[in-house]
């Protein structure tokens, strides 16, 4: 066996010669983000998360066999931020709801997600109408979660040798698809096997998506105190008075005021430190004070929302997105995908409790008029920290603001950051 | 039936019934031992074949900027209003089906449209009506479709024209008889010859690496996808020169060993086949193809002219061996070289058509002539195709570092304002640039020169080509199949003038890490021109820009947002009584 000796973020490794660089950085205690990347295949070469720089040169690590003398950066910020772009391409092309995903805490892109420490993505969400097939025998797919690694085009195949899955379309329309009588052979065993393979929850086999509980799913079994970084945020100018804050409940369902108060008693801390302001927790509805932070759940679905949202901004000096929805839409986002119409018609005239011959949807000048998607807070205003989570664990939530508020250290352990 | 042959065979059935069904896919699939599902997703990729019924006359209308300018939407209504039919719909209409498609080449006399492959030019409505009627009395396409030449506009002085002077079939060749191939090949370096299809690559280095390879089999590929919006440039080659080309192609087969050659045809160009295949078989005659070629023993060499089927992406070389492989256009992981493992995995020599044609100037001509013409680094003459705003668009053949001055005025351009070197994939150049060099050391160009004026709106020049893109793309990786469609978004933003300076600060940015993360050519040039125009065209981007209220610091368009609100309240609700 021969070796080589090459530089990763300037150190000396060495690794068998031709060896895949992303095993030859691991054997070298290098960790390069994978997705596509899978043991025995050919690389693949399509996610890019593994994106590396080779003499000065960028390339998908994944598809770089190891010889003398090669120059390789793993860790500068800079590709430290590519590859976490490439991931939040991932996130705002398909439609990732993980709070309702079967695959959620067993997802290697949602971990990576976690890894790369992103808590919104730079870019807007496409929303694209995508369709959960359930019609094989034995698994869906849901192109809703597909990111076109293609390893399941490579790893799948019918005991004589057949495809089962392969891309169709081009362009932005590229799609995964499968093939039904193809897969009508598949064994029990293949077909749990593709699931496994996948590094979304786009393969699903039908009766075992929940045969692992929440909780002790891979990636929940992480236990090492090992703590998410804050991304650098503005910090609140320190004084002595008490802290004012406000919250307020937009396009979201209360759950995450619900984790808010989940500190139990030691809300009763928290209120020698600050007091709140408009808050559905007060119950007080209007400001009468400037406030020194405000928190927002939710995202915008109505008018009402924006209006409320922009008087928060004039009101608050720092407002902090809490929660799925409040990021990108989350939940309620899922209507995004469809025309308001569609939705509108769904719920008032077509719906099973709607009257035969229904025509009229409600409104009224004092309703709320409907937007036509539903938007992410930082669509419509400046905001300064987001905090993932479908809710954001409470500790979560006042580590943040007392982060913010008081430059208290910030720790939040990571089996803690979720974005269900 | 081999995997090879699976585009012909799709072609096949495409011509035959208009489009391929279900069962023809069921049969080929069977054929081939492969999964339905494989095959559905070839058919799929290329955008000239089609899962559904189509009418008797598919019209295929281009939607590229230049015909954007010409008048594009008034042709397609035309279309619809004299068809009855809707573009992008399979409204089995019998006689008529319409289909955008992208640049088909004929810039030069846009509007355009392909009509089962014949090609209509300088459209009006007028002209539309009366095709359509003549389509409906049964005439014949032949005879009514135009003539697709481009006009060649510019030579230099007959001391200094390469191309486009006298042509004698096979006079290059017979050098090859006193030649060994690497005394050949040292001519082809001494010239310094680089390709000529966009990436400058020594074409020599190309060709040795293939003449060194220990394959056991060799291709040639003539790379004829001309893609590009706005290039026309290898169609005029191959028009008017295509014996010149393949002599290019046989002295590549001469130095590499190679047995095989291929010309990849866009289908796009189908109206050049039968002239070029007339041109092969006047090869054959001659024995220039065939078997011990001019009588050099085991000198055998053949060609093949494969069609694509419409896919930009096949342009790029690895792409194009994938498709000629009878696979989906997806480019290959950069792991070797074609040279190294190409057509089949054999070593494969893939060159443009003008880099050949070029080749075989250099064998004819003799390196001292070419050296005397051109730059410094750039020796010889260039081919362009100009389009756009100018009173002289087409060919138009330049030694090497002649100016952009010159040549706006050379094409009568009309208050030039935003140029576009090389295609949407190149870049673009503004009005204090003008004084640059088209050559290697200043502005180098790969074919094609769009001219906008000063009353064209640049966002939507952009528009146009990240339209392209997102669709073109091959949608095999992450940033270029997503990217590309993001950045499309951020234009419309633009568009409807709700951009900010964080906007236009995000496009760069995402721009780069695009061009760093793709796996091809075509994701890592796809926004170079968009972030290039955004400080090139500042002061127009200026003007774009909302400026925002600190707090608020995000524009958001509120009329817009309840719009479809408004509208569906309004129509459902009861009559006043
Ligand atoms: C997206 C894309 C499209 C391309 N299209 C063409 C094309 O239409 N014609 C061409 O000759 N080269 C095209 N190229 C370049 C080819 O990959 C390749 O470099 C070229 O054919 C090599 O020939 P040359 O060395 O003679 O230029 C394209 C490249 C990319 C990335
Ligand atoms: S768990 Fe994974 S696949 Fe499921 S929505 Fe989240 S990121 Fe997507
Ligand atoms: S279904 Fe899963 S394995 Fe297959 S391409 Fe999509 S994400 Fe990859
Ligand atoms: S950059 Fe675009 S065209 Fe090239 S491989 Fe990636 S998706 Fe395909
Ligand atoms: S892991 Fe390398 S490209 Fe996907």
């Amino acid at each position: 066996m021969k070796t080589s000796s090459f530089k990763i973020d300037g150190r000396v490794c060495t690794a068998e010669t031709g060896l895949n660089l992303i095993e030859a950085a691991k054997q070298n205690g290098v960790f390069i983000p994978t997705l596509c990347h899978f043991k025995h295949l050919d690389p693949l070469g399509t996610c890019r998360v593994c994106t590396v720089k080779l003499n000065s040169r960028d390339v998908a690590g994944c598809t770089v066999r190891v010889a003398d003398g090669m120059e390789i950066e793993v860790n500068t910020p800079e590709l430290l931020d590519t590859r976490k772009a490439i991931i939040e391409m991932m996130f705002v092309e398909g439609n990732h709801f993980c709070p309702s995903c079967e695959k959620s805490g067993d997802c290697p892109m949602q971990n990576l997600g976690y890894e790369t420490g992103i808590k919104f993505t730079r870019f807007p969400h496409l929303f694209i109408d995508r369709i959960t097939d359930a019609r094989p025998e034995r698994i869906v797919v849901n192109q809703n979660r597909c990111i076109k690694c293609k390893r399941c085009i490579e790893e799948v195949k019918t005991f004589d040798g057949y495809n089962i899955f392969y891309s169709i379309n081009k362009g932005n329309k590229t799609m995964v698809s499968i093939d039904y009588e193809q897969e009508a052979k598949l064994s029990e065993l293949q077909a749990a096997h593709a699931m496994h393979i996948c590094p979304t929850g786009a393969i699903l086999v039908k009766g075992k998506s929940f045969s692992k509980p929440f909780g002790d799913r891979k990636f929940d079994a992480i236990i090492e105190e090992k703590t998410m970084s804050l991304n650098p945020v503005k910090k609140h100018r320190t004084t002595t008075k008490k802290k004012i804050v406000a919250t307020t409940s937009l396009a979201g369902c209360f759950g995450c005021h619900m984790s808010m108060l989940d500190v139990d008693l030691g809300i009763l801390d928290l209120f020698e430190v600050i007091e709140f302001n408009k808050s559905p927790i007060t119950d007080i509805k209007n400001f009468s004070k400037h406030c020194d932070i405000g928190l927002i759940e939710g995202g915008c679905c109505n008018t009402h929302n924006i209006e409320v949202l922009r008087e928060f901004r004039k009101n608050c000096d720092i407002l902090v997105s809490v929660g799925e929805c409040a990021i990108w839409g989350g939940l309620p986002a899922m209507r995004n995908t469809f025309p308001l119409e569609a939705c509108l018609k769904e719920s008032y005239l077509d719906s099973m409790t709607s009257e035969e011959n229904e025509t009229i949807i409600p409104n009224h000048e004092d309703i709320p008029k409907i937007l036509n998607k539903v938007y992410a807070n930082h669509e419509i205003v400046k905001i300064d920290h987001h905090i993932p989570g479908c809710p954001p664990d409470s500790s979560h939530i006042w580590n943040v603001v007392k982060n913010i508020l008081f430059q208290e250290e910030y720790s939040i352990a990571y089996p803690k950051y979720k974005y269900d | 039936m081999n995997r090879t042959g699976l585009l012909n065979k799709l072609w096949e059935f495409q011509n035959k019934f208009g489009y391929i069904s279900e069962n023809a896919i069921a049969q080929i699939a069977q054929k081939l031992n492969v999964s339905k599902i494989e095959i559905e997703g070839v058919v799929s990729f290329y955008h000239f074949f089609h899962r559904r019924p189509t009418g008797k006359y598919i019209i295929y209308l281009n939607n590229s900027i230049i015909s954007e300018f010409k008048g594009f939407q008034q042709i397609k209504a035309a279309f619809e209003k004299e068809t009855g039919c809707t573009f992008g719909c399979y409204d089995e209409n019998p006689l008529f089906s319409l289909f955008e498609t992208s640049c088909i080449g004929l810039s030069d006399q846009e509007p355009a449209a392909l009509i089962n492959f014949f090609p209509f030019t300088n459209l009006t409505a007028e002209k539309v009506k009366t095709i359509i009627q003549q389509l409906k009395n049964g005439n014949s396409l032949r005879f009514i479709s135009s003539n697709p030449t481009s006009k060649i506009q510019y030579l230099p002085p007959e001391d200094k024209t390469i191309f486009y002077r006298k042509y004698e079939m096979g006079i290059t060749l017979k050098k090859l008889k006193n030649h060994t191939p690497d005394e050949i090949l040292n001519l082809i370096s001494a010239a310094n010859l680089e390709g000529r299809g966009g990436a400058f690559f020594p074409t020599a280095k190309k060709w040795k690496s293939s003449k060194d390879s220990v394959s056991t089999k060799k291709y040639i590929i003539c790379n004829a996808d001309e893609g590009e919006p706005g290039t026309f440039k290898d169609k005029s080659l191959l028009n008017n020169l295509s014996g010149l080309v393949i002599e290019g192609m046989i002295i590549a087969a001469y130095i590499s060993g190679a047995t095989t050659g291929f010309i990849y045809l866009r289908a796009e160009y189908l109206h050049l086949l039968e002239k070029i295949e007339n041109t092969l078989r006047e090869f054959q005659v001659n024995n220039l193809l065939g078997n011990d070629i001019l009588g050099i023993p085991k000198f055998n060499f053949n060609i093949q002219i494969q069609i694509g089927a419409g896919a930009y992406v096949c342009g790029e070389e690895s792409a194009l061996i994938e498709s000629l492989e009878g696979k989906r256009g997806e480019a290959r992981i950069k792991k070797y070289f074609p040279t190294e493992y190409g057509y089949l995995g054999y070593s494969t020599i893939v060159n443009n058509v003008e880099t050949f044609a070029m080749a075989a100037r250099i064998i004819e001509l003799g390196t001292h002539f070419i050296s005397t013409i051109g730059t410094k680094e750039s020796k010889g003459t260039k081919v362009l195709s100009i389009c756009g705003d100018v009173a002289k668009p087409g060919i138009y053949e330049i030694e090497w570092g002649m100016t952009m001055k010159e040549i706006l005025h050379l094409c009568q351009a009309t208050s030039p304002h935003f140029i576009q070197i090389s295609g949407p994939s190149g870049i673009c150049i503004n009005e204090t640039e003008f004084d640059r060099k088209i050559c290697k050391e200043d502005l180098i160009c790969g074919g094609s020169i769009m001219v906008f004026n000063n009353f064209r709106s640049i966002t939507k020049i952009l528009e146009n080509y990240t339209a392209f893109f997102k669709e073109e793309s091959c949608g095999v990786c992450t940033p270029c199949r997503a990217g590309n469609q993001i950045l499309h978004e951020k234009i419309k933003k633009i568009k409807k003038g709700i951009c900010t300076i964080e906007d236009l600060a995000e496009i760069k940015e995402w721009g780069k890490i695009i061009k760093l993360t793709s796996r091809c050519g075509l994701g890592q040039f796809s926004a170079n021109t968009l972030v290039m125009a955004l400080d090139k065209f500042e002061g127009y981007f200026n003007q774009k820009i909302i400026k925002t209220n600190e707090n608020l610091n995000v524009e958001f368009d509120m009329e817009a947002a309840v719009y479809n609100y408004d509208s569906l309240i309004k129509d459902t609700q009861p009559p006043n009584p």
